[in-house]
Parts: structure tokens; C-alpha cells; sequence
């Protein structure tokens, strides 16, 4: 593989494993606030459920995600219909990779909501300050930190994706091929050399990722 | 009784070692059925228990690179049996061609009939067609070679949705992930998904080819040379035949 095609790769999994945490954030603050702030019948099942990519096979969790978006369902075939196949696309690439991060990024934004005084939200709401203006002004940037670390969590697991990837996205050269695909491919295809280019470029976006998670996470320590 | 527990599996695990050497054969998925068979009848007749290990036979061949216990490979191209060679990775005994194949193409058993001839497959009705990959796999090769010569390669390159292996392209079509197939005529009686779109005339593909060799470590073990004269005898050609293998050329 030429180096402007390894370098495309690189550029294609950062890219979507970004986009895959975007479209994380919101529904992931929301889950995190929800489950740290409330308590209900049943709230252990919801909790399992997001907590479940997170302890099946990634392999079996893209089995799930195949059956469940293959042509020969009445949701994989209104997708086709409208020209929006995941099977075999770079959709499949982002939904793979959202639903293994997505453990990552709620549990974190959790933690984060839980560390949170509630007393703190108490006084808000004593001054007048609606639920919505609480969480907006006192509890979100409380918990600011924890889930910026929790993103970046999300994006370095979306970035690491094999199992449920090449189950639903296939591995099609510049169009679902990303960094962990590739090194597998390049292995299979006896092209080492390659495949060492694409283990250096996760390695340093890895440990980048990771390095700046651990920064954020104790300054948050430190500040409470 | 803790101690007689474990007595009784070293007892046993001695005892397993001792016992006829079991064999290890890595051959091509296409084989999977096939060689089931084979080695059901090779078990009975050697009391030699014999274990398969299916992949692409690009994959076992970079798995006998890197030292993995295989004694017997079956290749489904002569290529990757010669590059094991180069590198001085098999025994002395010679490699054996033992059956052949043809190519099909494959569509999903309910799809209407828009693949009839190979050259449907540059129309706009197939968006994405499953091929082992055609850079590694010899499905995928023996299938890019093809749609070369026909002067297809052109205009379906893009449409080319690179499997592991050619059971996985068939899996592909099985699930209505994609439209089309190119896989072996064997394989296309593993799933009642598939159905047969059109045959590959066999003058114009590539001469398809399953070979046969013992590793290095293969070439130790009398059972696997045993094995590989199985592999060339009637009794397993006829099982090949049941299978819908063709004779080897």
C-alpha cells in the first residue's frame, strides 16, 4: 500500500471516529446526567443494556448489528430503498463504532454527573434557577472535565474498532478501511512494513488520547 | 482424592500423547464440507484423529510462516503452496494437485433475475459484488483474472466489497448484503440463501487448482504422509466427486 493510501486510512478513522463521538455527545451527557440523578424501577436493566458492548464479544455485537441491518430486515431494506445501506458502507464504520464507545462515554459522563454536589444543584434551584438553567450553569460545567475525558475515551475506542467493524462494514479498500482493519489486512497480505506505519499511527494517536484523558481527569480532582 | 483427581489427568493426558499423533490439516474454506468428509473416512480406516483448520489459504499459509502446527495444507491455488516452498517451509515430498473447480456467480435466492450473464455485472442493477479478496484469496484471484480477461475488471473494480474468505463472500449474499457473488460452484450448495445466477465458462477462468503439501512438520509425521497419499487416492476422489469437486486437471 502506497503511503498516500496509508495516510488516507489514518485520515479516514480519525475522521470518523470523531464523528462517531460527536454524535455521542449529546445523547451520552444526557444518559450519564439521567442515570447519576435518578432513581427508578428497572434502572439496573438500562444500565446493563448501555454497559453491554462493553462485555460482549465486539465480534458478536456486530453479528447483532449485521442481523439487524441486513438487507432482509424491513429496516435494512427501507435504508437500502432510500440509498442509506450501513452493511458494507462507511455508515457501518460509524455505527460500529459508536455502539462500542458509547459504554465508555456514558459511564464516564456518569461518574463525572456524580461527583457533582447536589447541594450545589439544591442552591441553584432555591435561587429561582429553572432545572434546565441548573444543569446548564452549575451542573454541566461541574462535570465539564470528567466528560471531555469520557469523549476522548469513546474516541480512542472508536478509533481502536475490529470486531464489529469488519462484521458490518467489510474491509473495502478506501471506502470502510480503517486503521485496525488495515493493519489486519496488510498482516494478511504479508505486507509488514505497512502494517508497522499504521501500528506507529495508532500507537501516537492512542497514547495522545489517552494522555490528555489522564490530564483532564486529575485536574478535575484536583479542582473539587 | 485431590491427589488421585489429579493422577488421573496426568494419567490421561499421557496417555493422549502417546497415542497415535493426531494430525492438524489447515486447508481452504471451499474445503470445509469436503474435507469433513475425508477425514471421517481417513479416521476410520488409520484410527488417526484428524483436526482441520479452515481459513483462506492465504491465511493458513502466513499462519505455516509463523510457525503454527499444520502438517498437511491444502491450497486451493498452486501460488501460495510455491511461495511456502520459496521459503523453504515445506517437505521434501513432492505437492499434490487433487481436484479442481469452476466459478459461478451467486445472487440472494429471492432477487430478481438481473445477473443472467457475467457481463450483467457492470450494469447499474449490481452495486456491490463480494469477491475473496481478490488480492490475497485464490477465489478472489482466479475471479479477478476472469472479469480481467473478459474485460469486466474495469468497470466492477469499484463495486468490489473484499472478503476473508470465499465462504465469507457467500455469507455476504446469503445475508442480502450484497448483490452479487463470485464463489465456487461448491460453495454455492452451502446456503440455501444463494442461488446460482450464470456459470463462469471454465475455458475462459483461470485452471483452478487444490494442492496439497506437507509442511516441514507435516513431513515428520507418518500419519500425514499417509494423509496426503489419502488426498490421491480413488477412494477420496470419489469423495470429491460427491461433493461436486471436479477431477484435478
Amino acid at each position: 500500500m502506497p503511503s498516500a493510501e496509508l495516510w488516507e486510512v489514518v485520515r479516514f478513522s480519525v475522521l470518523k471516529a470523531g464523528l462517531s463521538t460527536l454524535m455521542l455527545t449529546v445523547p451520552s451527557i444526557a444518559l450519564g446526567w439521567f442515570l447519576a440523578r435518578t432513581r427508578w424501577r428497572g434502572k439496573v436493566l438500562l444500565e446493563t443494556a448501555v454497559l453491554l458492548p462493553l462485555v460482549l464479544p465486539p465480534v458478536a455485537t456486530g453479528l447483532l448489528l449485521l442481523n439487524l441491518f441486513s438487507r432482509r430486515t424491513p429496516l435494512g431494506a427501507a435504508l437500502h430503498a432510500s440509498g442509506l445501506d450501513v452493511v458494507f458502507s462507511w455508515r457501518g464504520v460509524v455505527l460500529a463504532m459508536m455502539v462500542m464507545s458509547v459504554p465508555l462515554f456514558v459511564r464516564t459522563a456518569r461518574v463525572a454527573f456524580e461527583g457533582v454536589n447536589p447541594r450545589l444543584e439544591s442552591i441553584a434551584a432555591s435561587l429561582g434557577a429553572s432545572r434546565a438553567r441548573t444543569f446548564m450553569s452549575v451542573s454541566l460545567p461541574l462535570a465539564s472535565r470528567g466528560i471531555v475525558a469520557g469523549a476522548i475515551l469513546a474516541f480512542a475506542r472508536a478509533l481502536g474498532e475490529f470486531g464489529a467493524t469488519i462484521m458490518i462494514a467489510g474491509n473495502i479498500p478506501g471506502r470502510t478501511t480503517t486503521l485496525s482493519v488495515g493493519i489486519f489486512n496488510l498482516v494478511e497480505l504479508g505486507n509488514d512494513r505497512a502494517a508497522l506505519h499504521l501500528l506507529i499511527a495508532s500507537l501516537v494517536i492512542a497514547f495522545a488520547a489517552v494522555i490528555v484523558s489522564e490530564l483532564l481527569i486529575a485536574r478535575a480532582q484536583v479542582h473539587r | 482424592m485431590r491427589t488421585r483427581v489429579l493422577s488421573f489427568v496426568l494419567v490421561a493426558l499421557l496417555s493422549s500423547a502417546t497415542a497415535h499423533a493426531d494430525i492438524t490439516v489447515g486447508a481452504a474454506a471451499s474445503l470445509a464440507e469436503v474435507m469433513q468428509g475425508v477425514g471421517e473416512v481417513f479416521e476410520r480406516k488409520m484410527n488417526t484423529k484428524v483436526s482441520f483448520h479452515l481459513a483462506g489459504s492465504n491465511s493458513i499459509m502466513r499462519q505455516i510462516e509463523n510457525g503454527a502446527p499444520i502438517d498437511v495444507f491444502v491450497s486451493a491455488d498452486e501460488l501460495h503452496v510455491r511461495q511456502l516452498a520459496q521459503k523453504h517451509l515445506l517437505g521434501k515430498t513432492e505437492p499434490r494437485t487433487i481436484a479442481s473447480n469452476e466459478l459461478v456467480i451467486v445472487v440472494p435466492v429471492d432477487a430478481p433475475a438481473t445477473v443472467r450473464k457475467p457481463s450483467d455485472l457492470a450494469t447499474r442493477h449490481v452495486e456491490k459484488i463480494a469477491l475473496a479478496d481478490p488480492a490475497t484469496v485464490p477465489a478472489g484471484i482466479y475471479a479477478k483474472a476472469y472479469l480481467t480477461r473478459a474485460g469486466l475488471w474495469r468497470s466492477v473494480a469499484g463495486k468490489v466489497v473484499p472478503t476473508l474468505n470465499v465462504r465469507a463472500a457467500l455469507a455476504a449474499v446469503a445475508g442480502a448484503n450484497v448483490d452479487a457473488a463470485i464463489v465456487y460452484r461448491t460453495d454455492a450448495r452451502a446456503s440455501k440463501d444463494v442461488r446460482i445466477a450464470c456459470t463462469i465458462p471454465r475455458a475462459e477462468a483461470p485452471l483452478i487448482r487444490y494442492v496439497a503439501a506437507l509442511t516441514k512438520q507435516g513431513q515428520q509425521s507418518a500419519e500425514a504422509r499417509q494423509f496426503l497419499v489419502f488426498l490421491t487416492s480413488a477412494a477420496a476422489h470419489e469423495i470429491f466427486a460427491q461433493y461436486g469437486f471436479l477431477p484435478a486437471p
